[in-house]
Parts: C-alpha cells; sequence; structure tokens
C-alpha cells in the first residue's frame, strides 16, 4: 500500500475571482521509505501540492489519501491531531520557537502535541539531539545557533514523534550550498535510520541530485523520472 | 497547563519592557482603586461613626408617625410606658443588640435672666445614653468630665448657644415648656457642661436628666419619645431593623394603628447620601480599573498574536490544537494579570501603611482633626486583585481566539 495516493488532485485558488490552477489533476503514489523530491520553477505548484499532502490545505478535486487516510474529508481539529500524529514538517525559515532551548524545541510535539510522558520525550529528544549532531547545543536558544544548526534542530523536531512522512518545502534555501547539502545528508540519513519515507520541494539542481525519486511540476502539472515511484498526467 | 504557562512566562520575560509597562499600568490601577477604597472608606467609616456614635444610634424606634412630624416634637406621638417595656423586652432578647436608650425629645424656651431663645433638648438617662452614643461624653468641651454625663438638675447646653448667650458651666438657666395639655412649667437649672456640636439631625440639643424632663413636662406617666439602638456590629442594622419590624408590626395602638415604626440610622441621617455617593464612585472607579485592564491587556495580547502569526503558523502546522494555542494566549494575559495585580496590592498596602504613618487629618462638618486611618478588608484587596485577573483573561480571550482560528498556511507565509 502506498504511503501517499493522489488520483487526479487538482487545487485552485480563487485569486479575487481569477481562478488559478495551481495543480491540475495529478496523480501519482509513493511507498513509504521513499526520498522524494517535487521540483519545478517558481510557481509550478510545488508549496501548494506539498500543503495538500500535508493536509495544510484541501484539494478543490480529486482525491488524496495519506498514510491510509482519506484526508480530503478531515475537518480542522481532525486534521491537527492527523498531523501531529503522522507528519513531520520542516520549514524553509526553520520557524523554531524562539523562547524555547534547542531541546525545548525538538520536545514541542511530544509535550505539546502528543502530550507524551516525561520519561518517554526525555529519551526521545536525546536519542534525537544525537542523531542529528547537535548535543552540546541542547541548551542554547535559536537566535544563539547558525543557520545550518537551527535546520538541524528542526529536523529533529519534525522526526522526534516518529512519523510516518516528513514534509520539507524548500528545506535548504535559506543555507548555503555547503550547509544544505550537509542538511540533505542529514535527512537522507535519517531516512536511512529512523525509515522515515520524506517530501520535500526544492528548485536547487544539488539538492535534487540526493533524491531518489523526483517530480517535475510544470505549470501544476507532473512528470516524473528515478526508480521508486509512478506518476502519469491526469 | 504547566508548560502553557511556561511558554506564556518566557514569552512575557522576551518583552520584558512591554510586560513591565502593562502590569505597571494595571499596579497603577490597583493601587487608584485600593487608596480610594482605603481613604474614602475610612472616610465614610469615620462619618457614620461620627453620626451613629454622637447622637442617632444605629436604629431608632418611635411611635407610627413621630419621624414625619419630628420638626415639631410633638409631645402627643409619646411612646406609653406598656409600649416601651414591651419594646425593651425584645431589645434584652436580642444578642446582636448593645444598648439602648429612651429618650424624651421637646422645645423649651431658654432664657439666662436677661435673654431668652429656643432650644431643642433631649431628657435622657445619663448612662443609657452614654453606652448607646459613646462619643457623647467626648462633646462635653467645659464642665464635668468626670463622674456621671449628667446628674438631675444640670443642663448640657450646646456650645453655638452657650456662646451667643454668653452662658458659662455653673451658670443658672430657666428652661420654660409646654406641656402635652397646652399648660407652661418652668424650672431652673444649672450648665452642667458645654456641648460641642456635632454633625447632623440632634447635633445641636440640649440634655438633661430624664426625670427633670418628666418634671418640666408634668408627664403622669413615664412616656418616652423615642428608643435609640446601638448594635454590637454596624452590618446588623438591616436584620435588627427587619426583626423588629416583624415583631411590632402585629402591635397596634388604642386606635387600631401600628404603634411603632423603627428606622436605621440612614433613614434619620441625611449624610447617608454622602455615604452612598462613596459607594457609588468605589464602583466608578472599579469600572475604571476594569477598562484599564481590557484595554492595555487586550492592545498588547493583539500585538503579542500579531508579531508571533509565524510562529502560530508553525505550532498549527505540526499539530497543535486550536484550544491549546488559545490557552497559550490566554496564559499570559492570565500571568500579566497577575503580576499587574501582585505589584499593585503590594503597592497599594505599602501606600495605605505610608498614609496610617502620615496620620493625615480632615473635618467633617463641626468635627475636625479626625484622624483618617485608612483600612482596607483583606476581602476587598483580594476582590480587586481577583477582579483585574477576571479582566485580563477576558480582554486576552479575543486575541487568543484570533490566534487560535489562524489558518496555518496563511500564518506560515506572514511576513
Ligand atoms: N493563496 C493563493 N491564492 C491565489 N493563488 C495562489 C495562492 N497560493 C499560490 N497561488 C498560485 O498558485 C500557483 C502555484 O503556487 P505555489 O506557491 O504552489 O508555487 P511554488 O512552486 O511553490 O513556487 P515557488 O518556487 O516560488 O515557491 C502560483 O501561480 C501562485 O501564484
Ligand atoms: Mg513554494
Amino acid at each position: 500500500m502506498s504511503l501517499v495516493r493522489a488520483q487526479a488532485l487538482s487545487k485552485v485558488y480563487d485569486a479575487a475571482g481569477v481562478p488559478v490552477q495551481a495543480v491540475r489533476a495529478v496523480t501519482f503514489d509513493i511507498e513509504p521509505g521513499a526520498f522524494v523530491a517535487f521540483v519545478g520553477p517558481s510557481g509550478s505548484g510545488k508549496t501548494t501540492l506539498l500543503n495538500l499532502i500535508g493536509v495544510l490545505d484541501r484539494p478543490t478535486g480529486g482525491r488524496l489519501s495519506v498514510v491510509d487516510t482519506d484526508v480530503t474529508a478531515l475537518g480542522r481539529r481532525e486534521a491537527a491531531r492527523f498531523r501531529g500524529e503522522h507528519l513531520g514538517f520542516v520549514f524553509q525559515d526553520f520557524n523554531l520557537i524562539p523562547v524555547l532551548t534547542a531541546a525545548e524545541n525538538i520536545e514541542y510535539p511530544l509535550l505539546m502535541v502528543q502530550g507524551r510522558p516525561a520519561a518517554e520525550r526525555r529519551e526521545r529528544v536525546r536519542r534525537l539531539l544525537e542523531a542529528v549532531g547537535i548535543a552540546e547545543l541542547a541548551h542554547k536558544r535559536p537566535d544563539q545557533l547558525s543557520g545550518g544548526q537551527k535546520q538541524r534542530v528542526a529536523v529533529a523536531r519534525a522526526l522526534v514523534t516518529n512519523p510516518k512522512l516528513v514534509l520539507a518545502d524548500e528545506p535548504t534555501a535559506n543555507l548555503d550550498s555547503a550547509t544544505a547539502h550537509h542538511v540533505m545528508e542529514l535527512m537522507r540519513s535519517m531516512k536511512e535510520q529512523f525509515g522515515t519515507t520524506f517530501i520535500f520541494s526544492t528548485h536547487d539542481p544539488r539538492v535534487m541530485d540526493v533524491a531518489e525519486v523526483t517530480f517535475r511540476l510544470t505549470d501544476g502539472s507532473l512528470e516524473q523520472d528515478g526508480p521508486t515511484g509512478s506518476a502519469s498526467h491526469g | 497547563m504547566v508548560n502553557v504557562m511556561r511558554i506564556a512566562a518566557r514569552n512575557l520575560w522576551r518583552y520584558q519592557r512591554r510586560t513591565l509597562l502593562t502590569s505597571l499600568l494595571i499596579a497603577l490601577g490597583i493601587l487608584a482603586v485600593l487608596l480610594f477604597e482605603g481613604v474614602a472608606g475610612s472616610f465614610k467609616n469615620l462619618m457614620i461613626g461620627q453620626i451613629t456614635d454622637s447622637m442617632l444610634g444605629h436604629l431608632q424606634v418611635h411611635r407610627a408617625g413621630y419621624v414625619a412630624s419630628i420638626e415639631n416634637l410633638p409631645l402627643n406621638l409619646n411612646l406609653e410606658p406598656t409600649q416601651l417595656e414591651r419594646l425593651e423586652e425584645l431589645l434584652r432578647g436580642m444578642p446582636q443588640v448593645e444598648a439602648w436608650s429612651a429618650r424624651i425629645k421637646f422645645g423649651a424656651l431658654f432664657s439666662n435672666f436677661s435673654e431668652t431663645t429656643n432650644v431643642r433638648l433631649m431628657g435622657v438617662d445619663p448612662q443609657a445614653e452614654a453606652r448607646t452614643v459613646p462619643l457623647l461624653r467626648g462633646r462635653v468641651v467645659h464642665g464635668g468630665t468626670e463622674g456621671p454625663l449628667l446628674v438631675p438638675g444640670r443642663l448640657l447646653v450646646p456650645e453655638l448657644l452657650a456662646r451667643a448667650m454668653k452662658i458659662n458651666v455653673g451658670d443658672t438657666v430657666v428652661l420654660v415648656a409646654t406641656n402635652q395639655d397646652g399648660s407652661v412649667n418652668g424650672q431652673t437649672f444649672v450648665v452642667g457642661g458645654i456641648l460641642a456640636s456635632a454633625t447632623g439631625p440632634g447635633g445641636r440639643d440640649g440634655y438633661l436628666h430624664i426625670a427633670d424632663a418628666r418634671t418640666l413636662l408634668r408627664m403622669a406617666e413615664p412616656e418616652v419619645s423615642e428608643v435609640a439602638i446601638r448594635l454590637r456590629s454596624l452590618d446588623d442594622v438591616r436584620a435588627v431593623q427587619a426583626a423588629l419590624s416583624a415583631a411590632l408590626d402585629g402591635v397596634a395602638d388604642p386606635q387600631g394603628q401600628a404603634a411603632f415604626e423603627v428606622h436605621p440610622w440612614e433613614a434619620l441621617s441625611p449624610f447617608v447620601t454622602i455615604a452612598r455617593m462613596i459607594d457609588l464612585m468605589n464602583v466608578f472607579i472599579q469600572v475604571m480599573l476594569i477598562g484599564i485592564v481590557l484595554i492595555s491587556i487586550m492592545n498588547v495580547m493583539m500585538m503579542a498574536v500579531f508579531e508571533r502569526v509565524r510562529e502560530i503558523g508553525t505550532i498549527a502546522a505540526i499539530g497543535t490544537q486550536p484550544l491549546r494555542i488559545l490557552w497559550l494566549f490566554v496564559a499570559e494575559g492570565l500571568l500579566l494579570g497577575l503580576l499587574g495585580a501582585a505589584a499593585g496590592t503590594v503597592i497599594s498596602l505599602a501606600a495605605l501603611w505610608a498614609l496610617n504613618l502620615a496620620k493625615l487629618t480632615f473635618a467633617f462638618g463641626m468635627q475636625d482633626k479626625l484622624v483618617l486611618a485608612p483600612t482596607i478588608a483583606a476581602g476587598d484587596v483580594l476582590f480587586i486583585g481577583a477582579l483585574a485577573v477576571a479582566t485580563a483573561v477576558l480582554a486576552s480571550l479575543q486575541p487568543a481566539l484570533r490566534a487560535a482560528r489562524m489558518d496555518p498556511i496563511q500564518a506560515l507565509h506572514h511576513v
């Protein structure tokens, strides 16, 4: 069973009365454990598609199932619960909570979303701090961290709940290329280590190289290259 | 909940200046309320004390219809001996009652042998009167401060009258009074003391012994015009009034009319309006406090929500429930309120303490040099603090709701 299955998935925005076709009836499957990139020029619909898969937005047409759940039918609170339960997010601007330390940021989803017991939280945070290689920065606040360090904390935060799927919209856009490469390598090794599926968007060719499956978006339509996915035009 | 509070506290700490200013504003509001309540409240209590303890008592019982024509000091509306007995029987059975004094009120001509004027007089049993209105003794400015307040044959003359008629302690004067049957009787008295005026009705009455009053008025029976009652606590006025009224209501006079009327001090003194005014101003100033807290917290929480739109988008995206986001911001408002309330209470208590040390004095009507001793009940302090905190929570609700309802995508792309 695919982890993500989109069938004729569409999203039409209403821009002041003018309909904008951001995603045009795309159909694709993503298997568990895949390392997937959506690439394409600006405005091609990458963010829109990732928002749909991330259950942050609702499609205007087609079907979408994520982790065996028909996510098109979820209400606001169910969607939040679903995201907290099954998904992890890495953002372009890192989006750490400024008043929390690195360790507390990583702990946040366990504490404030899933409400896990203290011992379990401590253990998982410790594991993740080590996994992303920033154990010595555990008690630093975000404003004391470099961009690469922040994104490592963000990756750890996305992974701490053992999600099935991590979504990352342009995770390296605000990093220099060496750091970008390190962060991508980190995500890939996390995928190996935890078996998590990663879906990210980018228009950085060096980042694309790391992907195992690449979907190309052009003006909201999809084409695929790479071995483990399947796509067709709807 | 602890975690929500911790994050809220960190955010307040992050914007220290704003937090400090807002809680200071709340603290100032609380200072204004508590200072006003302390000062005005103690002024009010002093005033009430002056009124009730120098002549009125806490409650008065008369023959029905007496108070309506009190200006004339009618002698045909007295309580008869059986009625008085019945009332005293009742009063003895009431634990809230501390003392009472039966009085005869009447008007007379007052002469120093060269001049004559009118005077209002009160015939009292000195011991009962002293226990019922304990400030009376303090009003005797010249003459017998020791020994009994009043003995038969002596008169306490109001100060204004004594000054106008050039009368001193020890002088002999004549009182001429019209009796109930219309005849006139005169009697000489020795001035036993000069009485400072008190503010309010009866504040410029002269005093004589009740036995003298009866002789002067040639009363066949020991009638009285009024019974003034002192309670152990001012808080019991309503209850005792109700109990007395209920017990006396069924009693009819020979004509079949209700025999008694019971009045609390408020119904007898015009100064009750000042007391009411002070209470009303208390309410006004509390409303102002609510306004200050409402506006400042709402304003600062709006800012907090606006500044943290992307942060809200982030925590919403990673699955934080809207209700939890709501609490994060309400908790900030709550903590701000608590901070302001705590600071305000500390500052206020310090200010009240300083005011007490300063021993400010003020004048009320005829009395001056009344020492202002502002105090405030612990219950009032807690109430005002709770009011500020509750208002702070209420004020943060609207901004918090906005945060909780944000769409994560829009919030994340907010710049
Ligand atoms: N909220 C919106 N309302 C109207 N149109 C929108 C909205 N969001 C996106 N669009 C439009 O949808 C199309 C796809 O946008 P999207 O942001 O998904 O592209 P993208 O591939 O992520 O671009 P970029 O590389 O610049 O981030 C664009 O034409 C964009 O203008
Ligand atoms: Mg985009």
